[in-house]
């Protein structure tokens, strides 16, 4: 037999399985996508003592948690029963397989273990978090245990790295032609009853003494999903998370803002005047720049899901969320991309792996970009700085904030309806129904956390890189050909001008001037440079940015009536002026259908919205 | 054990409330839930005890445990399900 190549790591979701995975390879982790399906494969590196007594590296392969080999119920299911049975396309069988199982939770696990064993492939049983089963009152006899499963089993705690080079061990000297491996087999004939009941039987054995059922912190939900508390503590939450993603954002966004300076600044230093020039710094620069400012935000709003993931809360807030979700047709799971949706519509989309139901998924993705992300708050708080007054209509409460929460709600208000709307046509099918197991609760590893942070940005940076890299070119080109003549708005004679020239007439009865109509263009390459458009379009020309804001605010009050600047407003809560969230659409969606489906319903919405604004605020005379 | 007509089924079990599924109505629901269902272990023959119900809509959702687990499902779920109380 020849060495050990790759291993494939498999478990019943909340088994541990992506802390043992990461306690085993460390940081060094590459995460793609497997061909054709929107299902992330995770794989790693790790030196194994093979047979022969050499030590080589062998891929460890951390495969979505599933519940079952032969009934599969999601995408995530299926990836894992290709993997483990060799049929997956490009992709080696793997040599050793190792289940993860929650100790604590051995007669639901053991029923999927069965199933993987059964195939009779070298087989590694990791029993996983034995020091929680321990507090739960359970002693074990791993020996026992494998002696009823036919293959090793090392006990590991995961998260304090014991076990592990037991583990390593037990998978380098894994072998198929073990004795007694042969009997065993025969589970494989079993059906998903007599499986549960061996499954039993098999835990039964194994469990040397049981102190009552008593399970940690089972009190929490008591409290957490309390009818009236929980709601209220969700709600809590929510409102840290939000405070934390804008404010202590800012100094971090602020930092990246001055670093994409300093190299605007060093680029007009070192390359002579000119096109080459201005490629770099109004087209490479300014546009990626005004991308990775987000950067902040995400790793903030990463940071409070990833420990709402670890904890076990986030399964609780798809609990409480679900009835309201119910509603317009979808479910607790769709709860947290949309909430991922507000700081950006990316992640979000990204987010919607977990719905199962693929309506309901496609559902979520569709209404994802009219939660307000913060790419808007730029041209939000420029526009409502210009237009409307800065007074307070009740103690606390100013006009501007209030409409800037409106803008808020009307979003989510579209995204509920749009989702009503499209469970009921486009979308039509069984309710999505919400079924999940409620993990245990834990406290958050800081290294999984970190790890797991760190794989996001990285994520979000490669994208940066690469289609949002292309997109700004692109649309840098279109604005800087062909070259104006002196005195001329460069602007307006680009490519990019001629076509806000060609779309203005299409805007006019909505209220939008031919500068807002420019604006719209560059503004799909990421919304918040709509306003640096305007301020190109305005000719304001300052180095300083907060006095360009200021200009601009002026320029606006003085030019915009308020019913043109509320249309403007309107126009950006439902328009989906963003290419990156197409792209990410698109490649969710495995197509051009759905993306274009997406465009199109969200650009009418946005029509028709801004020339209900426009017309409506003619009518009452503001 | 056949579905019995005029059964308690598992919907209308208060919160703290302990029964064995005695019967499962599987046509009711959609195939990949009912899968679902089965693999997470709610099916005949399983005891259960609601731990949690929420607020709105008939008070759904309802968080069932089952043995060391904690299983969320909604109403329509339970409806297909009969129960015997423990």
């Amino acid at each position: 037999m020849g060495p050990i190549r790759t291993i494939a790591l498999v478990g019943n979701p909340n088994a541990g399985k992506s802390a043992l995975f990461n306690a085993l390879t460390g940081a060094r982790q590459k995460i793609a996508n497997y061909p054709g399906v929107t299902v992330e494969r995770k794989a790693g590196r790790l030196q194994l003592l093979q047979s022969g007594g050499t030590s080589e590296p062998v891929e460890l392969i951390d495969l979505p948690g599933s519940y079952s080999l032969a009934d599969t119920t999601s995408p995530d299911e299926e990836v894992t029963r290709k993997f483990v049975l060799g049929e997956l396309e490009g992709e080696a069988h793997p040599d050793v397989i190792v289940v993860v199982l929650d100790a604590a939770n051995l007669e639901q696990h053991l029923v999927f273990a069965q199933e993987v064993i059964a195939l009779g492939r070298p087989t590694v049983v990791a029993l996983n978090m034995v020091d929680l089963a321990e507090r739960d009152g359970l002693v074990l006899d791993p020996e026992a245990l494998g002696h009823a499963l036919g293959v090793p089993v090392v006990p590991t705690v995961a998260v304090r790295r014991r076990g592990l080079a037991e583990l390593a061990a037990a998978m380098g000297e894994a072998r198929v032609d073990d004795p007694g491996h042969v009997d065993d087999r025969r589970i494989g004939h079993l059906t998903l009853p007599e499986r549960r009941l061996a499954a039993q039987n098999i835990a039964k054995a194994a469990i040397l003494s049981e102190s009552g059922a008593h399970r940690l912190y089972s009190g929490l939900d008591r409290a957490l999903l309390n009818p009236w508390l929980g709601p209220l503590i969700l709600f809590a939450l929510l409102f840290v998370i939000f405070q934390a993603v804008f404010a202590w954002a800012t100094p971090f966004a602020d930092a990246l803002d001055a670093g994409a300076g300093t190299l605007t600044d060093l680029a007009r230093a070192s390359m002579p005047e000119g096109i080459a020039r201005d490629f770099v710094t109004e087209g490479v620069i300014a546009g990626v720049g005004s991308v990775v400012v987000f950067l902040p935000q995400i790793v903030i709003l990463f940071f409070f899901i990833l420990v709402m993931e670890a904890s076990g809360y986030m399964a609780r807030a798809a609990f409480l969320m679900d009835r309201l979700m119910a509603g317009v047709g979808l479910s607790g799971r769709s709860f947290i991309p949309l909430l991922s949706s507000f700081a950006c519509a990316i992640p979000g989309i990204m987010a919607t792996r977990s719905i199962a139901d693929p309506k309901g998924r496609l559902t979520t993705i569709l209404i994802a970009p009219l939660m307000t992300c913060s790419a808007r708050l730029p041209v939000y708080l420029v526009i409502i700085g210009a237009v409307i007054p800065n007074i307070r209509v009740a103690p606390f409460i100013g006009l501007q904030g209030l409409v800037l929460f409106g803008l808020y709600v009307a979003g989510i208000v579209g995204a509920m309806a749009a989702a009503l709307l499209l469970r009921r046509t486009v979308m039509r099918g069984k309710a999505s129904g919400f079924i999940m197991e409620l993990p245990r609760y834990q406290w958050p590893i800081l290294k999984d956390l970190m790890i797991g942070l760190w794989q996001r940005a990285w994520v979000f940076l490669r994208r940066a890189g690469t289609i949002i890299l292309t997109a700004t070119i692109v649309l840098w080109l279109l604005l800087t050909f062909p070259r104006g003549d002196e005195g001329e708005s460069q602007v307006g004679a680009s490519f990019a001008g001629q076509i806000a020239g060609a779309m203005h007439p299409a805007f006019e009865p909505i209220g939008f001037n031919r500068e807002m109509t420019l604006a719209l263009v560059p503004a799909m390459a990421a919304r918040e440079v709509a306003v640096s458009s305007l301020a190109t379009t305005y000719a304001i020309d300052s180095e300083d940015e907060n006095r360009t804001i200021e200009a601009l605010r002026g320029r606006i009050a003085d030019l915009w009536g308020l019913p043109t600047a509320l249309a403007f407003l309107a126009w950006f809560v439902f328009a989906p002026q963003c290419i990156s969230t197409i792209a990410v659409a698109r490649r969710e969606t495995n197509g051009w259908k759905w993306p274009a489906f997406m465009v199109g319903y969200l650009f009418a919405l946005a029509y028709i919205f801004a020339g209900i604004t426009y017309w409506g605020a003619i009518a009452l005379g503001l | 054990m056949l579905w019995q007509r005029g059964a308690m089924t598992l919907d209308q079990l208060p919160c703290g409330s302990s029964a064995t599924i005695t019967a499962v109505a599987w046509d009711m629901l959609a195939p990949e839930e009912a899968l679902r269902l089965r693999v997470l272990g709610v099916d005949e023959g399983a005891k259960i005890t609601i731990a949690h119900r929420g607020i709105f809509g008939g008070r759904d959702p309802i968080a069932v445990n089952l043995g060391r687990m904690t299983i969320a499902l909604r109403r329509v779920h339970a409806a297909a399900m009969q129960v015997t109380k423990a």
